[in-house]
């Protein structure tokens, strides 16, 4: 049975479900998301149609401008963070044997399939006077009593290293995984240590794969919803976090989903950058 | 040495992975209704209060009513589709294979705010069902991947094979293609069913205001303050994942299914 073009209505048949669920339930939503955010606010229901530019006038204040600056900020260390841990680990991990690996990514799946609202709570807890990290110190005598730890930066920024380590690692393992192990023979013999070998090799013939980690890990991070609400202060808050405020608590939903629009075209023009990379890696 | 440096790393990163997770155990297993650790005294009382508290048991059954469905919802669109793309060459049916990855590249709060103007818009909001249909998309990526790494690693003249013997393409697809994608269409349903339960952003725009699930309920709770059920719970939710995913590693190939593809150590 060798591949072949559709030709009658019944080739066709098993594209329609799929077909159908996704342009409904995906296309139409996201059109009607666009569409939203042209509407007005309506403090009884969810939105008035109408065409304003309002929502999108708003994201000239002083106010948008530094939250989404932090979300930047942010979103650019989580990632820089993420690579400079995941890179390094990922490619000592994929020299352990396979049944090491396998463990290890039981392990990081199972993290990375957790709540952000269970990742959130355990952080708090890691972090907080009475049960947190700081009563070991004062056990160790490191410390006279113990301390609060949030709402801070660094529990944010924690927090979200945490959430984003496992995609990392799990966005660079295929990439290391194949690596050619030729490669650090050669260098090896040519007698680099260990580490040189993996800086003067293996980083640069994987540049390609790190720049397109990076922008995926920033994209994950830019998407982090409760972390900055349950670790940090309001300051601490991202665009998602005002998303998601705006469309619930405050009800102005066409508000909400300018925003939206403004942050897929952000992740859509960086997904794109990364696509691109990928190319370019597989052509040459 | 570097082989102490790099023992040292991996176990600098399984801490930084497990604490909050030990803390959290810790907590779950205080006697009284406290926020401390290390834990006083040992009492399991807040595991049974998963399910004997009618408020959480009513969340469990609330989270596991929407994953199991809307789980093999996701499957049911991924296995034509990866089907579709593998027997036919047709480069424009792509589209659907991006529009099916793109919800799960996106930030999840878009893809939660376009459905909740949909819901809202077609008057359907805050029915149970659209919590389905929204997951079932919202996770259709995992068993689409996984689904296309398993038609990808069939070897084409066992299909053809069973063409020349005569077998029409029904056939061809019950008795050769199923048998050999079946690991890689149950771990494509194990992941989203794992990810549907610890979902939170989708299930709130869509059904929060009506009902709870646990994700929910434990953020609910967490703004009201402080109960050991919640630490139980979350210790559930890792115990679980770790079971599903190790039972994947252990029947399946894991280190395939992440991409290990081609690499013959």
């Amino acid at each position: 049975m060798r591949r072949e073009p559709p030709k009658t209505a019944a080739d066709y048949a098993p594209l329609a479900f799929p077909a159908l669920m996704l342009t409904l339930f995906f296309v139409v939503p996201f059109s009607i998301m666009i569409a939203v955010s042209f509407f007005r606010r309506d403090p009884a229901g969810f939105y008035k149609p109408d065409f304003v530019l309002d929502n999108y006038a708003r994201f000239l204040t002083a106010f948008f401008g530094s939250v989404l600056g932090f979300s930047l900020m942010l979103a650019v260390l989580v990632a820089l963070c993420c690579v400079a841990i995941g890179f390094p680990f990922t490619y000592l991990l994929t020299r352990c044997a396979r049944r090491v690996q396998t463990v290890w990514l039981v392990c990081l799946l199972s993290v990375l399939s957790l709540s952000e609202v269970i990742i959130g709570f355990s952080w708090s807890t890691l972090f907080s006077r009475t049960a947190g990290i700081t009563n070991i110190f004062v056990a160790l005598g490191l410390m006279d009593e113990p301390v609060a730890l949030l709402p801070s930066f660094g529990a944010v920024l924690t927090g979200m290293v945490y959430q984003a380590l496992p995609y990392t690692i799990l966005v660079l393992y295929p990439a290391l995984v194949r690596l050619d192990p030729t490669l650090l023979e050669a260098a090896r013999t040519l007698g680099a240590s260990p580490v040189r070998a993996f800086f003067n090799v293996v980083v640069p013939a994987l540049r390609n794969s790190i720049v397109a980690t990076l922008i995926m890990v920033f994209v994950f991070a830019l998407g982090s919803y409760l972390l900055p609400q349950i670790l940090g202060r309001p300051q601490h808050w991202t665009l998602s976090v005002l998303i998601t405020d705006q469309a619930i608590y405050q009800s102005n939903m066409p508000f909400a989903a300018a925003m939206a629009v403004f942050l897929v075209l952000i992740s859509l023009a960086l997904v794109g950058l990364t696509l691109l990379i990928g190319r370019r890696e597989e052509a040459s | 040495m570097s082989t102490l440096l790099r023992r040292l790393f991996f176990v600098a990163v399984a801490l930084f992975l497990a604490a909050p997770l030990i803390v959290v155990a810790g907590v779950s297993v205080n006697q009284r209704q406290e926020l401390t650790f290390p834990p006083r005294g040992f009492s399991a009382a807040w595991y049974a209060q998963i399910f004997t508290d009618p408020e959480w048991r009513a969340a469990l059954i609330h989270s596991v009513t929407l994953a199991v469905p809307s789980a093999a919802i996701a499957v049911a669109i991924a296995l034509p589709l990866s089907w579709f793309l593998w027997r036919r060459v047709a480069p424009w049916a792509n589209v659907f294979r991006i529009l099916g990855i793109a919800p799960f590249i996106l930030p999840p709060v878009i893809t939660a705010l376009g459905f909740l103007s949909f819901w809202a818009t077609v008057g359907l909001f805050g029915q149970f069902f659209t919590a389905i249909i929204s997951h079932a998309i919202f996770f259709v990526t995992l068993p689409l991947v996984t689904l296309s790494l398993g038609f990808a690693s069939i070897d084409r003249s066992l299909v053809e094979a069973a063409a020349t013997m005569g077998a029409d393409d029904r056939t061809v697809a019950r008795t050769v293609v199923l048998p050999l994608i079946l690991p890689y269409l149950v771990s494509g349903y194990a992941f989203a069913f794992v990810l549907s339960l610890n979902e939170y952003i989708v299930a709130y725009m869509t059904i929060g205001f009506t009902t709870e699930t646990l994700p929910i309920k434990i953020f609910n709770a967490l703004r009201y303050g402080y109960t050991p059920t919640m630490a139980s719970v979350s210790v559930f939710f890792v115990a679980l994942a770790a079971l599903v995913f190790g039972l994947i590693a252990a029947f399946g190939d894991i280190r395939r299914l992440l991409g290990a593809m081609g690499s013959d150590r």
